[in-house]
């Protein structure tokens, strides 16, 4: 909501300066959004008189000026405007000056051989409107040699403020001034308007056939009426916040919009066929807006129509077809009430806003039909002349006399500022509350402030006037003692996984929730699509992690990144729900070539299985009892992707090399590695603060290796799990270190060879015990995989 | 014989000094010391002698057998000190040749910042609640004192998912579409919804908008605050805040503005600006700079909001805020744009990401 300062003043009787001004809009919630005084970049222009205008000797549509700008010798200026003569006065920019309609600054300059210093200015080149026709002409009276701005009145600033959307109030700049007002920046004007009676019944026949959408319609006919150009004052006040004057009807309209907060409608009566009706459109009709675009109305809008065809999307935008033009003389004014929600359900579907719109979606003040009307007439009558009929009152406008019970006492106890009982009533009534002092206070809330419905309004309405800074800062009550933990476990765990997997070298990255179609189908497609997305690269809620982390990783390798290391903690949008995850990917090289490790080589599965089991401990997951298993899921290579498995049943973790198609369609290349670690799956916690008993043995533990030979499809795994479980007391570790085929191993078969450690407890080994205990290891070996000792 | 020994002395000293590899030095001890060594064979010979020639006799063997010993010792150590000496010499490598340390990885300055919010409201006694992305309008509108058709619902630029006939889950109306949560203030309700008060709460999240320009992205994160209490006063929301951004932007040097302003779940609503400056092109939070930005809505709960959550409003009373987590990054860290938050460039995050053990902690200083 834009206003100018001399706007306001007609409104609030005030001698406060304008940064006074500004800070107490900010203050009482009306956010000063910018200031902006055209005259500032309007200082260098002057008035100036045109002495001679003679012929450019080399150019037929140019001529040179001498121009009296009231300061030293006369300038000579070449001008190519049509309108120049001797004797007229216009607008000087002298050499030097910044010209905002066209972004130069004036240098001295030879125009076809002709000396030109400085220029005479057309409206479009001060940005004032449209105008290039000609340079400005001004009148005669005008004062030569003095600043152009403030002579013509727009040494005016321009404030434009923020109204949130409850304050429809303040649409309007009588209810800006009545905020300060009753935050003692002046005197609110009162600005009341008689009802001029009409001279003759009102000709039309106005109705309301939908007391629902449009419960009251107030029109009333004007005869004889001229629509030109509205007053200066008022075209510069419009252009000002940013309108185009169009004519005086439709400026006079516009102008009650801001002014008041109410907007009308003027129809030209001469393009009325019969009766005007609010009704209900009806299935198939359509209308021409005043914006040129025509829109296809549905059943639930409120139109205005006559007996022919639909004249306006009510209390939105009128049509194109009874518009009123130079032309018009005899007018309809239509000062109507329409429903709030009906008229927000219009606006949302046509996808049409207008500054009547942005007003009665958020309800106007149903207490000012009549005062919109008499404004109308006079200040038509003023400007356009003609003679008025009686008003027809069609429906009434919504009653709306609200009682709220108010104790003043709760505006301390939720505001935490005491403010005096007689100074809550003195600002509620400056802001137009009649307040009726008891022991409970029954306060009557205005027409206009539709938002005002219960006691803490008033407490807002008061604290906001008396001055949000004046709260006092009062400590939260707290617990004694040091602070109590207060994440959760799950919290807790994700924590961990965050900083471990950022530990061993992986960045953390945050991608968006939603992606394409095509990046979710090798995923199994999106379970939760939306019905407006941005675009099509963001429609599909993400099934899985990796998609947007492949496609990130694509992106790095694509900008020339040797490898890309990425996870991110984020979720998996299911049927059934939501689910936290933790995903990483693994794509580029996993090492570059190097002088001491020779040359570079690529991600695979064990770097993911790497990744997977180093999160699954940081997650606390019982790492030592989980089962890895082939998986089957289809965006993973099928011979090098596994899950694993806590249980028959718990799949904690998925990882493997992608499959290359997959990766392929994402645009990688070569082996990409990639994981999900299914947070919401891991086991609550076993872990107990204080921890068994324990002394490190004093003896040194013993290894032993053995070789086996197994088949080629050996689940391993059970293997080493089987030399650890030989000797459930002496028998502390096993480990695979070694595992090939080839050269030296039996056709067929694959060498595998395990250290095992032992732990003697008491006293050490014998030579015999340690050969029991490696009968015993070699022994489950074979019991467990058929694996022979080599 | 004195004259005799020590003339023999001089002589094993010379061939010692003479002496240039350890092993030459070993020949030599075996040649004086060793068992049948001329030393030895000398002191052998005391036994023979009578106890007065013994004694000046053996005390001048015995020291020449000391000297000659301490000698080859010394001569032995110098040699194989100076042998290890050429030895490590010629090991000598660059030691300017690179080694690979295993880069650390980098946590997201977004998630750096939930955990200092985490650290500073945990102080306050503030639990950590979450709630789903994909909602429900009840909770994501109605329940917030947002009706349907209400203005601020197009403020919200709501993302929805199709109407599905007859779903149960939407408390707005049969069949009313699921969306994405446009803020973080659904937790609220989840949480007055199945949590007795008092409760403190701040609900860290990612939210979505359909806005996307250069200070906008489609998903963003907020953080949502909620004190549910008795007495619990605006004065008590102003402490807060003042807490917060103090502890949040490590330093005392802050100015508020509580600016009066509307939203529909709090009764009175204030935005907070703080005072800030640019310098060399960055904002930087100080009491006496010359703008104002702002950085939270919050407010008093509105009662309604308490009633629809089923408590008594005339018993619990309480406030609430909201922030952008990604610009309070901004603002703490320095950035400039916020797209880059969401487009995972691994040169954006060594620049812009923390160290996994930069861990924000109170006595460390949240601030990383």
């Amino acid at each position: 909501m834009k206003f100018t300062l001399s706007w306001l003043k007609d409104h609030l009787d005030t001698d406060a300066p304008l940064d006074r001004i500004v800070e107490m809009l900010t203050a009482i919630g009306l956010e000063v959004e910018g200031v902006h005084n055209p005259a500032d970049t309007l200082a260098p222009f002057r008035i100036a008189e045109v002495l001679t205008a003679e012929p450019h000797p080399d150019a037929d549509k140019l001529r040179v000026l001498s121009v009296d700008t009231g300061s030293g010798a006369p300038m000579q200026v070449v001008c190519g405007a049509p309108n120049a003569r001797a004797g007229m006065k216009g607008v000087f920019a002298a050499e030097g000056s910044y010209v905002p309609g066209t972004g130069i600054t004036l240098k001295p300059t030879k125009i076809r051989g002709v000396a030109s210093n400085g220029m005479m200015v057309s409206e479009r080149e001060l940005e004032l409107s449209e105008d290039h026709d000609g340079i400005i002409d001004l009148d005669a009276g005008a004062p030569v040699g003095e600043a152009y701005a403030a002579w013509a009145g727009l040494d005016d600033p321009v404030i434009e403020v923020g109204i949130t959307p409850n304050r429809q109030d303040c649409l309007s700049v009588h209810g800006i001034a009545r905020d300060l007002a009753a935050a003692g920046l002046g005197t609110l004007k009162a600005g009341t308007v008689e009802m001029q009676d009409g001279s003759f019944p009102c000709p039309v026949d106005i109705r309301t056939e939908d007391e629902e959408g449009c419960p009251a319609f107030f029109g009333r006919v004007m005869r004889s009426v001229t629509n030109g150009p509205s007053p200066a004052w008022m075209q510069r006040r419009l252009r000002a916040i940013g309108l185009r004057p169009i004519s005086a009807l439709v400026d006079i309209t516009n102008y009650i919009t801001f002014d008041r907060g109410r907007p009308l409608h003027v129809y030209d009566l001469a393009k009325l066929e019969g009766g005007l009706t609010a009704r209900k459109a009806r299935a198939g009709e359509s209308v021409e807006a005043l914006n040129g675009k025509t829109y296809a109305l549905e059943p639930f809008m409120t139109v205005i129509a006559d007996d022919a065809r639909v004249h306006d999307i009510g209390g939105i935008m009128g049509g194109e077809d009874s518009s009123v033009t130079e032309t018009t003389t005899d007018i309809l004014i239509e000062c109507a009430y329409f429903d709030p929600v009906s008229i927000a359900k219009t606006g949302r579907a046509l996808n049409l806003n207008s500054d009547a719109r942005a007003r009665f979606e958020r309800g106007v003040d149903p207490g000012f039909l009549h005062g919109g009307m008499a404004l109308a007439t006079q200040m038509i009558g003023e400007i356009c002349g003609g003679e008025a009929s009686r008003v027809v009152h069609a429906g009434h406008a919504p009653e709306d006399r609200r009682l709220v019970s108010y104790d003043p006492a709760l505006c301390a106890s939720l505001s935490g500022v005491d403010i005096p009982a007689a100074e809550q009533a003195r600002i509620l009534s400056r802001l137009g509350f009649e307040v009726e002092e008891a022991a409970t206070w029954q306060v009557a809330v205005p027409t206009w402030r539709r938002d005002v419905d219960g006691a803490p309004d008033l407490v807002e309405e008061v604290v906001r006037i008396h001055g949000f800074d004046k709260i006092p800062s009062t400590p939260l009550p707290r617990a004694e003692g040091v602070a109590r933990p207060t994440a959760t476990p799950a919290q807790m765990t994700e924590r961990r996984v965050r900083r471990a997997m950022a530990a061993r070298g992986l960045d953390e990255v945050i991608t968006y929730a939603f992606i394409s179609d095509a990046e979710a189908a090798p995923f199994g497609g999106a379970a939760h699509r939306l019905d407006n997305p941005i675009s099509s690269d963001l429609v599909a809620m993400k099934p899985s992690a990796l998609p947007s982390l492949l496609s990130a990783a694509q992106r790095n390798l694509d900008r020339g990144a040797g490898s890309a290391r990425l996870f991110e903690i984020a979720r998996r949008y299911l049927a059934d729900g939501e689910r936290p995850v933790l995903g990483f990917v693994l794509a580029g090289l996993a090492s570059e070539k190097d002088w001491r490790r020779g040359g570079e080589r690529g991600f695979d599965l064990f770097d993911a299985k790497a990744e997977i089991m180093a999160a699954l401990d940081a997650a606390g997951a019982p790492i030592d009892k989980v089962q890895v298993q082939r998986t089957e899921t289809e965006w993973y290579h099928p011979g090098r992707s596994a899950r694993v498995m806590l249980g028959p049943k718990t799949c904690l973790a998925e990882f493997g090399e992608l499959h290359p198609r997959v990766a392929a369609a994402l645009g990688l290349s070569g082996r990409v590695g990639a994981g999900e670690l299914f947070l919401d799956a891991l086991p609550p916690s076993k872990a107990k603060r204080s921890r068994p008993a324990f002394t490190p043995p004093p003896l040194q533990a013993v290894t032993r290796d053995f070789a086996f030979l197994v088949d080629p499809d050996t689940v391993t795994a059970n293997l080493v799990r089987a030399c650890a479980g030989a000797d459930k007391k002496a028998i502390t570790g096993a480990r695979l270190f070694d595992y090939f085929s080839g050269k030296g191993v039996p056709e067929g078969k694959v060498s595998v060879a395990v250290r095992v450690t032992m732990q003697p407890a008491e006293k050490s080994f014998t030579d015999e015990e340690i050969a029991a205990l490696g009968e015993k290891v070699v022994a489950a070996a074979e019991k467990a995989v058929d694996a022979q000792l080599r | 014989m004195t004259v005799t020994i020590d003339s023999e002395t001089e002589r094993w000293l010379a061939r010692i000094a003479e002496a240039a590899t350890p092993a030459g030095v070993e020949a030599i001890r075996v040649e004086a010391l060793g068992k049948s060594g001329a030393i030895t064979q000398q002191l052998k010979q005391l036994g023979k002698m009578s106890p007065e020639e013994r004694q000046t006799a053996g005390a001048a063997l015995n020291r020449m057998r000391q000297t000659v010993q301490d000698a080859l010792g010394e001569r032995k150590g110098a040699l194989e000190a100076a042998e290890l000496d050429a030895k490590l010499a010629a090991e000598a490598v660059d030691v300017t040749l690179p080694v690979d340390h295993g880069r650390t990885g980098t946590i997201h300055p977004v998630s750096q910042a939930m955990d200092e919010l985490a650290e500073i409201f945990a102080d306050l006694g503030f639990k950590v609640a979450t709630g789903p992305e994909i909602e429900d309008d009840w909770h994501n509108f109605t329940a917030l004192n947002i009706p349907a058709h209400h203005p601020a619902r197009a403020m919200h630029d709501t993302f929805y998912f199709p109407k599905v006939e007859g779903d149960p889950g939407s408390e707005a109306g049969a069949g009313a579409p699921k969306l994405l949560r446009t803020h973080t203030s659904p937790v609220q309700i989840r949480t007055m919804t199945t949590e007795a008060p008092p409760i403190r709460i701040i609900a860290p999240g990612r939210v979505y908008r359909s806005d996307s320009d250069a200070t906008h992205t489609p998903m963003f994160h907020q953080v949502e605050g909620l004190v549910i209490d008795k007495g619990i006063t605006m004065g008590h929301l102003k402490w807060t805040l003042e807490t917060f951004v103090k502890a949040y932007f490590e330093t005392d040097d802050v100015a508020l503005r509580f600016r009066p302003s509307y939203f529909p779940f709090t009764e009175p609503s204030a935005e907070v600006d703080v005072r800030c400056a640019w310098e060399n092109g960055q904002l930087v939070i100080r009491s006496d700079g010359d703008d104002w930005l702002e950085i939270l809505g919050s407010g008093m709960v509105n009662r309604r909001v308490i009633e629809m959550c089923g408590l008594d409003a005339d018993e619990w009373q309480g406030f609430a805020f909201g922030a952008g987590i990604d610009r309070l990054a901004m603002l703490k860290y320095g950035m400039t744009d916020l797209r880059p938050f969401f487009e995972g460039d691994g040169r954006w995050s060594a620049h812009y990401g923390f160290s996994p053990f930069s861990v924000p902690t109170l006595s460390g200083g949240v601030g990383a």
